[in-house]
Order: structure tokens, then sequence, then C-alpha cells
């Protein structure tokens, strides 16, 4: 039994290392075998050494990105949060707003970007609000049905006890949203870098700012593709990070949300 | 609705269950219905002597649950009235209600959901740590459990749970909605017993809902057999307490209930 569980874990383990590293050789097969220029496409060996030339640029563009989503995406949940609980507490303000928060889900945030630049200019803040927009609606709607979906005992417990108003905000529907808020935040983890990425498109290395976003931008033009390369590979690491910064906090902080099961005692 | 009884040997009463002891839980001409159609209760009369034990017996949807929801202010009457008598030192009663689920909220500790009740009553003092701690010793929960989380317990220590937080506010009413019908018939006899026990130390008055005759029979001072929204038939069980799980053995506990089942039985039809 232990064995098997053993062997599993290495094969779980090694199994997307060896499809990784035959993913790299087709790569590098596909560059030497065809001749491929290497601004089309370099080989991963070019896109290595690109990540070593740029890395302190690389790495600086992490920490800008990463902020800008970060305060983006925290923006999110807090504004989201505070939204929620609002429509949660009005059925006919649901009703009067929640069309124009599916609006915002589907306008494309490239086509608002622009003017976003209009009103708040060329700079860091235009970044981040980007990321928030984007990263709004999946915290918006899941916080709000999680405060909507309480169980109908519970609400009715909370009832027979004559509770207020706040009293089920706070101490029923609140709590009882928490999964679906951490749910919210997974999906927009990866949304904020999206956003802070497609933010530096527009916003450019107008001032003395160098994102991901900026340095893909810059990186296009100059048709320095292995470095290109890297820099997608570095915002991938990004929302990776993202998502893991949400994990970690829903883990340590929230964990009697969700503390897993682990001992059931006899009665 | 009266099926006026032909049993005269003292064990079924009168159909109107008036009694002359002090009230506990009266209900007159209550109509609860759901739509116009489905008339779930039928201008139900109801009297409970304060500090009995009444069951709701009868079949799944005769309206035994609603009439205690109706009773638990959770349901809307039509028509009709409730009222319950007077509590401890001369004050209005205090109720509370037992689901059939344990409803406990998953997020808070054993003690932290029996403390609940205290906490959106604006009670909790300083003693009520001690106080939580002793009512939880009462239903059987020893100290390990107290910090666990609903998940980390089996469905037995869950109802424990969700008795204990329903007598933390020490109510004069004790309803309860066929608490132990999702629990094999071991831990629900163990939780008849607990229950009887409990109302030994305090004589509270107690509204069972259940479909289960033996459950009626070892813990009730009356039975009110229910069909099509009114109460057909009372029971009187003569046994004194404390009972204990022997009682279940005895001839005349075979009898009553091959008796209750038969009008059970007539009145299903």
């Amino acid at each position: 039994m232990k064995s098997t569980e053993k062997n599993f874990s290495v094969v779980t383990l090694l199994a997307p290392i060896i499809s990784l590293l035959f993913l790299l050789v087709v790569w590098q097969a596909i560059v030497s075998l065809g001749k491929i220029h290497p601004v089309i496409l370099p080989g991963p060996e070019k896109v290595l050494e690109a990540c070593q030339k740029n890395s302190a640029v690389l790495r600086k563009g992490f920490l800008a990105t990463g902020l800008a989503a970060y305060a983006g995406m925290c923006a999110s949940l807090i504004v989201g949060s505070l939204i929620a609980v609002l429509f949660a507490q009005s059925r006919w303000l649901r009703a009067a707003c929640f069309p124009y928060v599916i609006f915002l889900q589907t306008v494309p945030i490239v086509a608002i970007a622009p003017l976003l630049i209009i009103w708040s200019g060329y700079n860091f803040r235009t970044i981040v609000i980007v990321s928030f927009i984007i990263s709004l609606f999946p915290v918006v709607s899941n916080v709000t049905s999680g405060l909507l979906s309480v169980d109908r005992n519970l609400m009715e417990l909370f009832q027979l006890y004559g509770s207020s108003r706040w009293q089920i905000l706070f101490r029923l529907q609140i709590p009882a949203a928490i999964p679906s808020l951490i749910l919210g935040a997974r999906i927009s983890s990866g949304l904020s870098v999206i956003g802070a990425i497609v933010g530096e498109f527009f916003v450019g290395n107008g001032g003395q700012y160098d994102g991901l976003g900026t340095l893909m931008t810059g990186w296009q033009m100059l048709q320095k593709t292995d470095a290109l390369i890297a820099a997608v590979l570095v915002s991938t690491l990004l929302g990776v990070a993202m998502f893991g910064l949400v994990n970690l906090i829903s883990k340590t902080l929230l964990s009697r949300w969700t503390r897993a099961v682990g001992f059931d005692s006899a009665k | 609705m009266a099926d006026p009884s032909d049993r005269g040997d003292g064990n079924t009463g009168e159909n109107t269950g008036e009694v002359d002891k002090e009230i506990g839980v009266r209900c007159r001409g209550v109509t609860v219905s759901f739509g116009e159609k489905s008339q779930v209760l039928l201008g139900l009369d109801l009297d409970i002597a304060r500090g009995d034990i009444v069951t709701l017996l009868g079949p799944s949807g005769c309206g035994k649950s609603t009439l205690l929801r109706a009773i638990a202010r959770l349901q809307p009457m039509n028509t009709g009235s409730i009222t319950l008598g007077e509590g401890q030192n001369q004050r209005p009663a205090s109720m509370s209600f037992v689901f059939q689920d344990p409803t406990l909220l998953p997020w808070r500790t054993v003690r932290q959901n029996v403390a609940l009740p205290l906490q959106l009553g604006h009670q909790t003092q300083w003693q009520t740590v001690s106080q939580i701690r002793d009512i939880l010793l009462q239903v059987g929960l020893p100290d390990e459990h107290h910090g666990k989380f609903p998940r980390e317990l089996s469905g037995g220590m869950r109802m424990r749970t969700s008795l204990a937080r329903a007598l933390v506010t020490d109510p004069d009413v004790l309803l309860l909605d066929e608490p132990f019908a999702a629990l094999d018939d071991m831990l629900r006899t163990r939780l008849n017993e607990l229950l009887l026990e409990l109302w030994q130390k305090r004589e509270r008055t107690i509204v069972f809902v259940t479909h289960n005759i033996s459950e009626a029979l070892f813990l009730s001072h009356r039975i009110a057999v229910m069909s099509q929204g009114t109460i057909s038939q009372w029971v009187d069980i003569p046994w004194k307490f404390p009972r204990n799980r022997s009682l279940r053995t005895t001839v005349e506990f075979g009898t009553l209930y091959g008796k209750v089942a038969e009008i059970l039985a007539e009145s299903s039809v």
C-alpha cells in the first residue's frame, strides 16, 4: 500500500518533468532542423540566455507588474465585497444594478483602456485601475451568490432567536460567503495579472515605469523574440505566484473554512 | 374531526385535550394553508400542560411539523392563535427549537455554536464559558470535543451539540422536529433517554414531533395523533417517570404500541 502511494507521488512529480523535457527537445529540433530564423522562433537555449541577460530588468518588471496586479486585486476584493453586501441587502438594488455589473464583465477591457488613459493619464494608477476593473466581476458575482445562498435552516435558526438584519449579515451571511470569496479571489488572481499587463501595453514606458507589459512592447519593436518569450514566461510565473498567494492566505487566515476533515471520533 | 373514543380502557382520552393544570402551550383554531388548494392545518385546537412532554405523531404530510413550526413562529398562520403559558419567575415563556438536521454553523466550533443563542440575545458574560461547558457535559459531550468543528463530529455528536444549543438559554418550552430521525436505532434510544434525563432535571414543556411510535410512547405524557390537519385522537401514556430502556421490552409497552399503531392506521385512511 505504502509503496504504491510512493510510486504515485513519483509519477505525479516525474511525468510533467518528462513531458516538459520532451517539449524542449521537440522545440529545439524544430528550430535546428527547420533552420528557423531566431527572430521568428529562437531555441530554448537562446530564451534561457535572454532570461539570464535580462534578469535584472525582468525581476524589476515582475515586481512592478506584480505590485499593480496585487493592488488591483486587493481593490477588487474590497470594493467587490462591499458591492456584494449592498446587493444582498436589497432585492431592488440588485435588480437595478446587477445587469450593469454583467455589462462591466462583457465590455472588452482593451476597448476601454484608451479611455482610462484619457481620464487617469499615463501612469501606474491607470494600470491598477485596469487590473481592478477586470478582476472585479468574479468577486461581485461570487460573493453576492454566497451571501444569498445561505442554508434555509440556518436562516430560520437566526429568525428563531429574533436576530436583527445586522446580526444575520455579520454572524451568518458574511461568514457563510467566505468560501465564495476565496473562489472569486482565485479567479481574480489570474485576471488581475492580465489586467496589469494589458494596462502596461497602453501606458507604455511614458515614465520610468518598467512593467512586464512595457518590456514586451519594447522588445517586440526591437524584434528581440528570445527576450519576449522570456517575458511571457515570467508573466506566467507571476500569475502562478498570485494564485499561490491567494491559496496561502486562504489556507492560513481562513483555516476554519478550509480546514480539511482530519479525524472522525466515534460517538 | 372528532372521533369519540370507543376504547374505554383509560389509555385513550378525549380529543379536545382539555387540561386543568397550568398551561404550557395553547392553540386555538389554528389554520395554515399553502396556497388555495392545500390546507395543512384545519382549525386545530391544542392544550399542553406546563411541564408535560407531548408528542405529535402522524404520517408524513399530516401537518405535525407545520404545527410545531407555527408554535415556533416560523410558520405564519392564516387564522387562529397560539399562546405560551407563563415561564419561570412570572416572565413570558422562552422557547427553543431543535431541527431535524443539526443546523450547526460549519465555521464555528462546538463551543461557539452553543454560544450563538446567547450572542444573538446579547447575553454573553464572563460566566457563559462555564455555562456552555456545563450544558455540553450534560448532553454527553466531553471536553475534548468542545473545540472541534461540526464536520469533525459524528452524526450523534452533532445532534447533541444542536440539543445543547437549544438548552443553553434554559427555555421554558422546547420544540423538537424529528430530531433523531436520521440516527440509527441504538443512538436514537440513547438520545431518547438523554432527553428524559434532562427533563427530570428541569421539567420544561416539550413538544416532540415524530413518526416513530416507540419513541413517542417512551418519551411522552400524552400523544396527539394527527391526521389531515387536525388532532384525531389523544393517547395518555400511563407509565411514571423516570423511565428507562427496559420499559420498551415490557408486555404493556407492546400492547400500547399495537393500540397506537392501530389508531395511526385508522387515521391515515
